[in-house]
């Protein structure tokens, strides 16, 4: 008979060691809940994952089967296998796209971590006003992209480009350059904004890395007799590497992912020659209406995202190791 | 210090920082010029005699009137800053509760739940913006900033949650050991001890957030129709352009409109953004 309320008054004076103050009593369940590590963890996270799960591997999952059916607006469509998939990569303006995107990633992310690391070099210096620059170079990559590329756009504009001005002026050129009338030179275009927008990303993470060298290294390589160029590529450079590939590695997600630069710029013409994936995903899928065609094309991003995602996991859990 | 001739660093200095400060400011100077330029000089042959690019000895304010009076700008611009702070707030609540159970708790599965949310940091927008369109409709937000403020923290959260892991690491477990010694439960001490310690870490997961969502464009272009709805980088794009025509001086003062509020946010917390850019580099 009296075995339960031992039991009970036992508990209780056991919670009352762990909880020595009155205060907290009252919302016992709650509070004995929350010091069980499983279960605060699974409440902390719960919004987290359901909004992820809602709005990514829900998506995800639904993207995957309208790409395998022929869906398009106001008609719910049926499973076609990989049709859609095997339409695309025989349409000549995906292929183009699709090499275009590569062209883009490699020659932007190429020109940003090149000019991102001579600038991150040069800010590393003292001189007067180093505040200053180094917050206003970092204005390209804080404005909205959109806005900042219809600056460009009206720069390379077809009747009235300054540029084309300041090059006749120079007597560089003697009739205006086709800036975005033509593929190949809207390519290139396409290329410099991005790189004078994901630049100062780059500029500042490498400086900030930069920071983090030791100076005494590099007045130990001089006394060796190590030149500029010979302290930078011994002794610079292999400890950036860390930072350096965990920025290049999301500069090439951006930058192959990009739409709305070209979406400003050129909108993928003239002719449809400056298409990256996702421009044509949008262009065949929202401006058509052909939904399952579209995300089967921005689906052929997959593959080159999980590489560079496997790869920088990989990469981290080597760190990690290490 | 190494010792430098005076050439040697006109040269390799201040030669190629004077270039890339040209360089990166130049187009904001453009947008500048063009906003307050009268309409009869931008629209003047580039080979006139009489052109001056660089500067105007007639500027306007017409450009910005016309913005103004013609269009739903002020709308546009409330829109934007909404959907931004709600966005952002929506995305700090998770990512600080995700961020703490990531960084000190042990539960099963941690790991992997860890790697998936870096995973999805890494999944681009434009890779799931035509299934989104699908679902937004289904649950009828099309046109409502719902749509946005419900889709933007599946950037926003796994970011600010890696951030916030990152910084929550760096306080030492001491502090919350003491704290619940003293008798504090493990919800109030991560309450009132950690994440008081973890506001510049909050605060620059706040700026980021919040200029992410300011500069996101294609879940916008997709899901808004209406436009006095828009933001105002899709409103600038859709309402500035009619056919093939541009309205340049108001597309810039309505560039320069758009730009002030992101940039005015990042000066006075140029710092905290800072470190928060290279925090989350260095993970």
């Amino acid at each position: 008979m009296n075995k339960p309320i031992a039991g009970g008054a036992g508990s209780a004076a056991g919670l009352e060691v762990v909880l020595p103050h009155p205060r907290t009593t009252q919302p016992q369940r709650l509070t004995r809940l929350l010091e069980n590590e499983r279960a605060l963890a699974a409440l902390l996270l719960a919004p987290a994952v359901v909004i992820l799960g809602t709005f990514i591997a829900y998506p995800f999952i639904m993207g995957v089967w309208l790409s395998l059916s022929s869906t398009s607006v106001g008609n719910a469509g049926e499973f076609v296998g990989v049709k859609n998939f095997a339409k695309a990569w025989n349409d000549s303006i995906f292929r183009t796209a699709f090499g275009n995107t590569f062209f883009y990633t490699f020659w932007a992310t190429l020109f940003k971590l090149t000019l991102g690391m001579w600038l991150a070099l040069l800010l590393n210096r003292h001189f007067r006003g180093k505040r200053i620059v180094r917050a206003s170079m970092l204005l390209p990559f804080i404005v909205p992209t959109v806005l900042s590329t219809f600056a460009w756009r009206w720069m390379f504009d077809p009747t009235f480009s300054v540029l084309n001005w300041l090059l006749f002026r120079a007597d560089l050129i003697t009739t205006k350059l086709p800036f975005l009338s033509d593929g190949t030179y809207g390519m290139w275009c396409a290329i410099v904004v991005n790189t004078w927008r994901g630049m100062p990303f780059f500029a500042i993470t490498l400086l900030a890395g930069l920071q983090t060298i030791n100076p005494d290294l590099h007045e130990a390589s001089s006394l060796d007799g190590a030149n500029g160029w010979k302290r930078f590529w011994y002794v610079t450079w292999p400890l950036l590497k860390p930072v350096t590939i965990v920025v290049v590695v999301f500069s090439v997600i951006q930058t192959f992912s990009d739409f709305q630069l070209i979406y400003v710029l050129t909108g993928g013409g003239p002719a449809n020659s400056t298409h990256l994936l996702a421009t044509y995903a949008y262009q065949v899928g929202v401006a058509t209406g052909l939904l399952g065609e579209g995300a089967a094309i921005s689906l052929f991003m997959l593959p080159v995202l999980f590489v560079v995602v496997w790869l920088q996991l990989r990469y981290l859990r080597r760190m990690e190791g290490a | 210090m190494l010792i430098e001739r005076k050439w040697k660093r006109w040269v390799y200095f201040y030669i190629p920082l004077t270039v890339f400060v040209v360089g990166t400011l130049f187009p904001f100077y453009w947008m500048l010029i063009t906003a307050i330029r009268p309409d009869a000089e931008l629209y003047r042959s580039w080979r006139a005699a009489t052109n001056t690019p660089f500067w105007t000895l007639q500027p306007t304010l017409e450009h910005f009137r016309d913005l103004m009076a013609k269009t739903t700008f002020p709308q546009w611009l409330w829109n934007t800053f909404f959907i931004a702070v709600v966005s952002t707030a929506i995305s700090l609540f998770c990512g600080l509760l995700a961020g703490y159970a990531l960084a000190r708790l042990r539960f099963p599965m941690a790991g992997t739940l860890g790697t998936s949310i870096f995973v999805t940091y890494l999944v681009p927008p434009t890779l799931l913006f035509i299934p989104l369109a699908n679902i937004i409709r289904t649950f009828q937000l099309g046109d409502t900033p719902w749509a946005l403020i419900l889709t933007y923290p599946t950037f926003l959260i796994p970011f600010c949650t890696w951030l916030l892991m990152g910084y929550f690491k760096t306080i030492p477990k001491e502090l919350e050991e003491c704290a619940r010694i003293d008798g504090a439960t493990r919800f109030g001490a991560m309450l009132r001890i950690i994440f008081p310690i973890a506001v510049p870490g909050i605060l620059s997961a706040g700026i980021f957030a919040f200029t992410l969502s300011w500069n996101e464009f294609i879940y916008a272009l997709v899901f808004l129709s209406s436009p006095e709805k828009k933001t105002v980088p899709v409103g600038v794009v859709s309402e500035l352009i009619r056919g093939d025509i541009y309205f340049w001086g108001q597309l810039m003062a309505g560039a320069l409109l758009g730009s002030i509020p992101v940039a005015l946010v990042y000066s006075f917390f140029v710092e905290y953004y800072v470190t928060g850019l290279t925090g989350s580099v260095k993970g």
